[in-house]
This record gives structure tokens, C-alpha cells and sequence, in this order.
């Protein structure tokens, strides 16, 4: 019997394993993950392709693949035990509702042939069953919000430009007014100035509302524009956890601080140098420490999996470097 | 062509002079996409590429940025003679492409390289890579069945995929991301080119990996005086892999530049605008707005009067920008910026 936690972040993930049966065995996505995002908190995961990152958003959101081996692992969510919820129940309260998503390329997903503001008003009129016109009121705020000129309501996803139509995904995830939205990659396909238009968008939705973010991204420099806290992810684990401010200033995990010496800066002379060698397979079982193989300061006790330790601040990091 | 032509275009319009290390000069080149309504009534021209010209030297990494749709691959592509120009000229190691024949372009083509954004979508599944690197030979007609499986060998040596015999069997989809990039460069450089273009070359791989690519590229560059044209979005590898910017902008050059000159002191707004929205991992940068011009890249079917950058620029001086294009302002040597607020 797990206790309810005292304290109550909005988001609260322990123990997360999502694993799927690939045809050369299980595919350890996600394992062992765990995290919490307060209110008004952004909370960036970033990773490597391969990582698990969008697995997680996966097992968050209960969209799983029909492959799946097991998804176990407590999500509370404002306090709810919402893992142990019927699916029924889930995607009435939750998904959608209280917890939106914008998912990879979502901008091009949108119907061709139905009108931005009607699908933007599309998830009050499923989930909440809103009448047309309220809807459309609530859809047209959004659309200020976003920073949509209103009239873009009644266009089809064809007359707006890529950043327009990312701004309407984003539309449609606020609509309900949500307290937590995940984005998956949400600048990822977009040019660098839209990109910056993207992410001073999210600065001022987060400063004018009470909503929480979880950015899920591989972009590292991108990932700054937002972040309060940081998880990075490593072959299906989280290997820091850790506040933005430490995180991209004084990297604790070895890996971390060899991705974040891999970005080419633009202010700053130094070399970006490469992390030699590649992620390990997740079918194969790695007993230890899954970043050892790479590790430039790996000891005889990386052989074993570490636990995550706590670190300076409220950070804490997988490697036995740290372990207390 | 008016006040256009001065500075970066003079020595290239009188085209008569040929300068042995000018690898490959662009003069006045401009490639249109004819637009058609229903395939049939001619709606415009898209004007992709619209009247530029520059010079590569011998040896030298050039890269050329700008957002989607400012006309950056397409001009490298003009470049590779994908696309015939619409005007101007393309010329190579002093010859200009317009007047090569089908079998010279052939040749032409032997000696510039390509290096595609997409290594997966660029090598054909169902090949192996000896396949994927005999075929330039074999189409070119070089060498014998041993002197093919050498050079393809030494190719896989020189790209970092070592030792060969661990490669030569395995199909695309074997291979790492990283490691099909390695081949695409291989397969870029079996024929010995000049000149190699890479196009958004490492914009698919990841952050560890992507260095790893762009060493490999500098490296090759260096050890075969390669001439390398890359074409990017992303500044900040810029400033470690390249000698030169080109700011592309709306189908036209905005500001070129040696790469320390155009950071420290950029001359053309845009480039401004493009290096202030670019974030370096930095805390910081979550406690603060971007500052950002205004609107969207214009159409290239109907692109603004005067200077193209004019509707979102911060700094427009009103009477003159909107009417009048600027020329090209040397303001330093090598350092033009096409912009009226360099005017004396």
C-alpha cells in the first residue's frame, strides 16, 4: 500500500515502466522513471532519439500501442491516484481536460477540411459538451491568447503558415483550460525565428496563467527558453534531475555534462566536442550503469545500476559518483 | 543590372578573368519555379533564387543560412544542375554549365558532390553499402571490379567507418544515423569532386552525433582542399564549421560575411534578427523575452518592393527602403551587407 504523498505537486510520477514486445524482445522504453511538476512549473524532459522520452508521454497520457508488455508505475495527478482510474474514467477528468497534449508535428495533423476554430473548439464540445456558440466564444480567446488574429477562426489549416498552425495546436490544448500541458517537440520543425516566436509565446502563456508545462524536446538550446527544471533522460532512464539554473551551469551526471559540451554555442568560442560511441539497444539488458560504455570516468562500480542520489539544490542524479 | 552589381558581383560580371582558385562563381543567377493553376493557366513565377552571385575558393567552407523557403536549397541545388538556371550563370573551375553538353554534365556532376539532409531517405534500402558506392563508379565508368572495391574501401576508411569489411555487407537500415551520414559522404566523395555540397547535413541527427559529422566534414575539407558548401539553418554550428556566411533572404543575399566579422558585428537587420533569436543553452534565457521583427518571410511569387526585408525590419527608413533595393555595401573587406543603413 503506497501512502498518498503529503505535499501535493500537480504531477507526481513514480516508479513509470513502459516496456513493449519488439520482435527481438522486450524494448525497455521507459524504466524506473520518476518526477514531479509543481503548478505553474515547466519541467523540460530531454533526451536523445531513442531515449523513451515519447514513451513516456505515451504511459502520461494512457495511449499506448497495442504491443505494450507493461506499463506500470503511481502517476498522481492533483493528488489522484489517476494509474489505478478506468480508462473511462480517465479521458473524462483527465486527458484532454485537466491534461492536454500537443503532440509530435501535431500542426500538420490538423483536418484539412474543417475550420481551425471549430477544431480548436473541438475538445470543449467532446469533453464538456459546450453548446457551439460558447464554444466559439471560448475558441476565439484562445485564439488572443495564442496570438491568432480572431478572423484566422473561420480559415481552413491550409491558409495558415507553420508557425500559425502551431500556434492553433497550442489553441486547441488550451482551450479547456488545462493545469498541465505536454508538449512533444514543439519547435522541432519549425525556422529558427519562429521557433523564438514559439517559445516567447510560452513564456507569456505561463506568466499570465496558471498552467504547468512539460516540454518534451532534444533541443537543448531551445529547452533553456523555458525550463525551470530539467529531466534528462538516457536510454529509457532519467539520469538528471535537476533545476534549470544548475542544470545548464553545473551538469552533475557525466553524460549531461558531455551533451551539453556537444552543443555548438553561438556566443562562445569553445569547441563543441562529440560524445564517442552511441546508446545501448534497449532489448539488451545492461546491467550496470547504461551510460558506462561512454562514460569517461567510469569506476568498478558501474557495473551495477546506480540509484538516483540526491544532489546540492534539490537535484538528483544517477551515478555512483554521487551516491551518498 | 544598376547599383546591384558593384561590389560582389563586379568581378564576376565581366567574366572574362579566370582565377584558378575560384572553385565555383554564381553570376547574377537567379532560378524561377513557373506556377501554374490547375496545370495550366501560368499564375507567376516563384522567384526562389533571384539574382545572386558570389565566389567559392578553393578549400574554403562556406555556409549558407537562412530560414525555410528564403531559396537556399534550391540555389544549392541550381549549383549541383538539378535545376537549370532561369538566368545567369553557374561557373565551374572556369566553365560555365549553361554550355556543357550531356556528357560534360556528367563530368560536371562527377565533380561536385552532394551530402543530402536525409541520410535514410538518401541511400536506397535496398542496396548494401559497396552497392551504394559502386554505383558512381560504375556510371562514371571508373576503374576495373579491384580498383572499384579499392577505392570504395578507402572511402569507408576516410569517412570513419573502419574496418571496411564490417561495413561493405550491411544494408542502410543496419546502420546508426550517424553512420548512414558517413556513407552518404563516402558515396559524395568516391569520384574525387571539387566541390562539395551539403544540404542541412546534419539537421537529422542528434545533438552527440552531429559534431561528430561536421569534424568528419572539416577534416576531409582540409586533408583534400575541398571546397564546402553548406547549407543550414542553424547558426550556431556555423560559427564552429565555416569561414564564410552567406544570409540568404527571400530569394536574395542579404549580408556575407567572414563568420567572425557578420557575429560580432552583423550589418543587415535580418542577420541581426537571426542571431537574436537564436538561444544558447543558458538559465537565463527563461526569465526573458526574444525581440523579434515582426511577420513572416514574404512570398517569393510576389516579393516585397525595394528591400524584400523592409515589412518586418525594426530600422526601415521610411521613403527609401520601400521604394529602392539596396545595393550591395561593402563595409568591410569581404563584409557586404545588402542594406541602405550601411550608406555613407
Amino acid at each position: 500500500m503506497i501512502v498518498k504523498p503529503e505535499r501535493k505537486p500537480l504531477l507526481r510520477v513514480e516508479g513509470l515502466r513502459l516496456h513493449y514486445r519488439g520482435e527481438r524482445g522486450i524494448v525497455r522504453a521507459v524504466d524506473d522513471v520518476g518526477f514531479e511538476v509543481a503548478r505553474n512549473q515547466a519541467l523540460v524532459v530531454l533526451g536523445e532519439s531513442g531515449c523513451g522520452k515519447s514513451s513516456l508521454v505515451r504511459a502520461l497520457f494512457r495511449v499506448l500501442p497495442r504491443n505494450v508488455e507493461t506499463c506500470t508505475g503511481k502517476v498522481w495527478f492533483d493528488g489522484d491516484d489517476v494509474m489505478a482510474w478506468r480508462e473511462e474514467e480517465f479521458r473524462r477528468r483527465i486527458r484532454g481536460v485537466r491534461m492536454a497534449l500537443v503532440m509530435q508535428a501535431a500542426m500538420n495533423a490538423l483536418n484539412p477540411v474543417v475550420r481551425v476554430g471549430e477544431q480548436v473548439a473541438e475538445p470543449l464540445r467532446l469533453h464538456l459538451g459546450w453548446g457551439r456558440e460558447r464554444a466559439r466564444e471560448r475558441a476565439a480567446e484562445v485564439f488572443r491568447l495564442v496570438g491568432i488574429p480572431a478572423d484566422f477562426l473561420r480559415r481552413y489549416p491550409f491558409e495558415l503558415s507553420g508557425g500559425m498552425r502551431q500556434r492553433a495546436v497550442l489553441a486547441m490544448a488550451l482551450v479547456t483550460e488545462p493545469d498541465l500541458v505536454v508538449l512533444d517537440e514543439p519547435t522541432s520543425a519549425l525556422d529558427v525565428l519562429t521557433q523564438a516566436n514559439i517559445m516567447n509565446l510560452l513564456k507569456r502563456i505561463k506568466a499570465k496563467t496558471k498552467t504547468s508545462f512539460i516540454l518534451i524536446t532534444h533541443d537543448i538550446a531551445t529547452s533553456s527558453e523555458v525550463a525551470d527544471r530539467v529531466a534528462l533522460m538516457y536510454a529509457g532512464q532519467i539520469v538528471e534531475l535537476n533545476s534549470a539554473d544548475k542544470f545548464f551551469r553545473q551538469p552533475s551526471h557525466p553524460y549531461a555534462k558531455a551533451l551539453l559540451a556537444s552543443v555548438p554555442r553561438l556566443r562562445d568560442g569553445v569547441r563543441p566536442e562529440s560524445i564517442p560511441g552511441r546508446p545501448p539497444n534497449l532489448i539488451e539488458e545492461v546491467a550496470g550503469c547504461r551510460f558506462a560504455a561512454r562514460c569517461p570516468v567510469r569506476f568498478e562500480m558501474c557495473g551495477r545500476m546506480p540509484e538516483m542520489s540526491a544532489v546540492a539544490g534539490d537535484g538528483q542524479v544517477r551515478c555512483w559518483l554521487y551516491d551518498a | 543590372m544598376n547599383e546591384q552589381s558593384v561590389n560582389l558581383t563586379a568581378a564576376a560580371a565581366t567574366g572574362s578573368t579566370v582565377d584558378p582558385s575560384v572553385v565555383v562563381a554564381a553570376r547574377e543567377l537567379h532560378t524561377w519555379f513557373e506556377l501554374r493553376r490547375w496545370g495550366l493557366f501560368r499564375v507567376g513565377n516563384v522567384r526562389a533564387v533571384d539574382g545572386v552571385s558570389f565566389e567559392l575558393r578553393r578549400g574554403e567552407a562556406a555556409a549558407f543560412v537562412g530560414e525555410s523557403g528564403c531559396g537556399k536549397s534550391s540555389l544549392a541545388r541550381t549549383l549541383l544542375g538539378l535545376y537549370r538556371p532561369t538566368s545567369g550563370q553557374v561557373v565551374f573551375e572556369g566553365r560555365e554549365m549553361g554550355g556543357l553538353d550531356r556528357g560534360q554534365r556528367r563530368d560536371y556532376r562527377a565533380r561536385v558532390g552532394y551530402v543530402q539532409q536525409d541520410p535514410y531517405g538518401a541511400l536506397a534500402p535496398f542496396m548494401d553499402v559497396r552497392r551504394i558506392l559502386r554505383e558512381p563508379l560504375i556510371v562514371n565508368r571508373v576503374g576495373d571490379r579491384g580498383e572499384r572495391e579499392t577505392r570504395i574501401r578507402a572511402a569507408l576508411e576516410e569517412v570513419g567507418l573502419s574496418p571496411p569489411t564490417d561495413f561493405l555487407e550491411k544494408f542502410p537500415h543496419m546502420l546508426s544515423g550517424g553512420q548512414q551520414q558517413r556513407v552518404v559522404i563516402a558515396r559524395a566523395l568516391i569520384l574525387q569532386p571539387s566541390l562539395l555540397i551539403a544540404d542541412e547535413p546534419v539537421s537529422m541527427l542528434d545533438a552527440s552525433v552531429r559534431v561528430e559529422i561536421l569534424n568528419l566534414l572539416r577534416d576531409i575539407r582540409r586533408s583534400r582542399k575541398l571546397t564546402l558548401a553548406f547549407v543550414t539553418h542553424d547558426l550556431s554550428t556555423v560559427r564552429h564549421f565555416a569561414e564564410r556566411i552567406f544570409v540568404m533572404y527571400a530569394g536574395r543575399m542579404a549580408e556575407v560575411a567572414p563568420v567572425e566579422a557578420l557575429l560580432a558585428r552583423p550589418r543587415h537587420p535580418y542577420t541581426e534578427a537571426l542571431l537574436a533569436a537564436l538561444p544558447d543553452p543558458d538559465p537565463e534565457n527563461a526569465g526573458r523575452l526574444r525581440e523579434l521583427p515582426a511577420g513572416e518571410p514574404p512570398s517569393l511569387l510576389d516579393p516585397p518592393s525595394g528591400c524584400r526585408f523592409h515589412p518586418r525590419c525594426p530600422h526601415r527608413i521610411a521613403g527609401l527602403c520601400e521604394t529602392r533595393e539596396p545595393p550591395d555595401f561593402e563595409v568591410a573587406p569581404g563584409h557586404v551587407a545588402a542594406c541602405w543603413l550601411n550608406q555613407e
